[in-house]
C-alpha cells in the first residue's frame, strides 16, 4: 500500500513538479485556444463546400473529409513533423500540431456542421431567399443558427475529444501537459506527475462532460 | 382608356425536372390589383409555376416579366426583385429561432437596410393588420398554425411587395384555423393587393377571385372568371376536375 501511494500519490513530488506541469497546462490551453477555433472555422467552411452545388467541389471535399477522418491523427502528426522535413518543409512542434489538428478537426467538425445544416428544412432557406436575402445572408441569419443549435451537443462532444487529443502533441516534443508530466516522471523516477496530469484533465473536463450530458438530455426530450 | 400593363407575365414558360416537363409552355399574365387562383389536380404544375414567378424554381425556358423587367436576364438582381414579390408558403416557414417581430424585421434590416426602430414600427403595423399585435414577442412554436401563417403573411407584406404569391396557404391548417387566414387574405385583396393563389379552397376562389386558371399536366387548360370556370367549364379536363371537387 505504501509503495502504491508513494509511486502514484506522492504529494511531495507532485508539489515539486507542479511549476513544470502548470507551464505544460499553459501550453495545452494555448494549443486549445488555437486549434479549436481553427477547427470550427475550417469545419464550417468545409461543410459549406461539401454542400456546394458544384459536383466537383462537393465530391472533392467529401473525399478530403473521408481521408482525414480515416487517417489516425498520430500518423498525420508524425508525418507532418518528421516526414515533411524530407521535402524541406520544417515546422516547429507547435505549428506542426496546429496544422495536423486543423486538418483532422476540420474534417470532424465539418461532418457535424453538415448534419446540422441538413437538419434545417429547405423551407427555411426558401423563405429567407423569397424576402430578398442573399444566400450567404440566409445562411448566416436563418440556417446556421438553427443548424448550430441542433448539433450543439455533438460540437461540444467533439471539442472535448480535441482537448484530450492535444496530449498527442507530446510525441513531437511539444511541452504541453502530458509531455511535462512525463518529463517530471523521468526526472523523479516517480509516476505521481502522470497521475497529477490525469487529475488536471479530469478537473477541467469533468464539468464540461457533465454539462454535455445535461444538454444531450435536454435536446433528446 | 388604356389597357393596363400586366405587372407579371409568363411567356412560353418551361420547367423540366430531368426528363419530366412539369411546365409545358405557360402563357399567363396578371394585371395590377388582380387576384388570380391557380387550380388543378396535384402534379399539374401549379406550385412549380408559382415558384418560378420569383425564381425559387429556375425555369428551363421562356420568360418571366415582372413590372417590365425580364427576371431571367443575367443582369437582373433577383434579390432586389424578390423584395417586390412576397411569398407565403404551405408550411409557413417562419424562423423558429427568432421572435415574431424579428421574423418580420430580418429582411427589412438586412435587405432594405432600415434601422431597428423603423423596422420594429413596420412589424407592429403589419401585426396589427393581421390581428396579432399581442404576439410580437412570441416565438413561432407558441403560435397556432393559423397564427403562424398570418405572421408569415405579415412578414411578406412588410416589404411592401407589388405582388404576393400564396402557395397553398391553408393546406397545412386544421379546418377550424383556415377561416382566420382567409379573412386576412380577403382584407389584403380589399386593400388592392395583387395576388396569385394556389389553393384548394374552391369556395374562397369562387367568392374572392377575379380570375381562375385551371392547370393540368403542365398547361393552363382554361382560364376565366370564377363563375365561368366553376359553373360552365368549356374543356373536358376542367369539367372533370370541377365535377370531382364539387361532389
Amino acid at each position: 500500500m505504501e509503495i502504491f501511494l508513494d509511486s502514484f500519490f506522492n504529494f511531495q513530488i507532485m508539489s515539486e513538479a507542479s511549476p513544470l506541469l502548470i507551464r505544460g497546462l499553459g501550453t495545452t490551453a494555448l494549443l486549445c485556444l488555437v486549434v479549436i477555433p481553427l477547427g470550427l472555422i475550417g469545419g464550417l467552411t468545409v461543410a459549406l463546400m461539401a454542400l456546394s452545388r458544384s459536383p466537383w467541389l462537393r465530391w472533392g471535399t467529401i473525399a478530403l473529409i473521408d481521408f482525414f477522418r480515416a487517417v489516425p491523427p498520430l500518423v498525420l502528426l508524425i508525418f507532418i513533423y518528421s516526414g515533411l522535413p524530407f521535402a524541406d518543409i520544417e515546422l516547429s512542434p507547435f505549428t506542426a500540431v496546429c496544422v495536423g489538428f486543423f486538418l483532422n478537426n476540420s474534417a470532424y467538425y465539418a461532418e457535424i456542421y453538415r448534419a446540422g445544416i441538413e437538419s434545417v428544412g429547405v423551407g427555411q432557406m426558401e423563405a429567407a431567399r423569397s424576402t430578398g436575402l442573399k444566400k450567404i445572408q440566409a445562411l448566416v441569419y436563418v440556417v446556421l443558427p438553427q443548424a448550430t443549435r441542433n448539433v450543439l451537443p455533438d460540437l461540444l462532444s467533439n471539442t472535448i475529444e480535441v482537448v484530450k487529443l492535444t496530449s498527442i502533441a507530446s510525441v513531437v516534443a511539444l511541452q504541453e501537459l502530458l509531455y511535462s508530466a512525463d518529463m517530471a516522471r523521468s526526472v523523479t523516477y516517480n509516476s505521481s506527475p502522470i497521475v497529477m496530469a490525469a487529475g488536471i484533465y479530469l478537473l477541467i473536463l469533468w464539468p464540461v462532460v457533465r454539462m454535455l450530458s445535461n444538454l444531450e438530455h435536454k435536446v433528446g426530450k | 382608356m388604356d389597357t393596363p400593363q400586366p405587372i407579371l407575365e409568363a411567356q412560353d414558360l418551361r420547367k423540366s425536372f430531368g426528363t419530366l416537363e412539369v411546365l409545358q409552355g405557360i402563357n399567363f399574365s396578371l394585371l395590377p390589383q388582380e387576384m388570380v387562383f391557380l387550380i388543378g389536380p396535384s402534379g399539374s404544375g401549379k406550385s412549380t409555376l408559382l415558384r418560378c414567378f420569383n425564381r425559387l424554381e429556375e425555369p428551363t425556358g421562356g420568360k418571366i416579366i415582372f413590372d417590365g423587367v425580364d427576371l431571367m436576364s443575367p443582369d437582373v438582381n433577383i434579390n432586389t426583385m424578390r423584395q417586390q414579390i412576397g411569398m407565403v408558403f404551405q408550411q409557413f416557414n417562419l424562423y423558429p429561432h427568432l421572435s415574431v417581430t424579428k421574423n418580420i424585421t430580418l429582411a427589412l434590416r438586412k435587405v432594405s437596410k432600415k434601422d431597428s426602430s423603423e423596422a420594429d414600427e413596420i412589424a407592429r403595423e403589419m401585426l396589427k393588420r393581421v390581428g396579432l399585435e399581442e404576439k410580437a414577442n412570441a416565438h413561432p412554436d407558441e403560435l397556432s398554425g393559423g397564427q403562424q401563417q398570418r405572421v408569415a403573411i405579415a412578414r411578406a407584406m412588410a416589404l411592401e411587395p407589388k405582388v404576393m404569391l400564396f402557395d397553398e396557404p391553408t393546406s397545412a391548417l386544421d379546418p377550424e384555423l383556415v377561416g382566420s387566414v382567409l379573412q386576412v387574405m380577403q382584407k389584403l385583396r380589399d386593400s388592392g393587393m395583387t395576388m396569385v393563389v394556389v389553393s384548394h379552397e374552391m369556395r374562397f376562389a369562387r367568392d374572392a377571385a377575379d380570375r381562375v386558371a385551371f392547370m393540368s399536366e403542365g398547361q393552363i387548360v382554361e382560364e376565366g372568371e370564377p363563375g365561368a370556370i366553376f359553373e360552365n367549364p368549356q374543356q373536358k379536363r376542367t369539367q372533370d376536375f370541377v365535377s370531382e371537387i364539387s361532389r
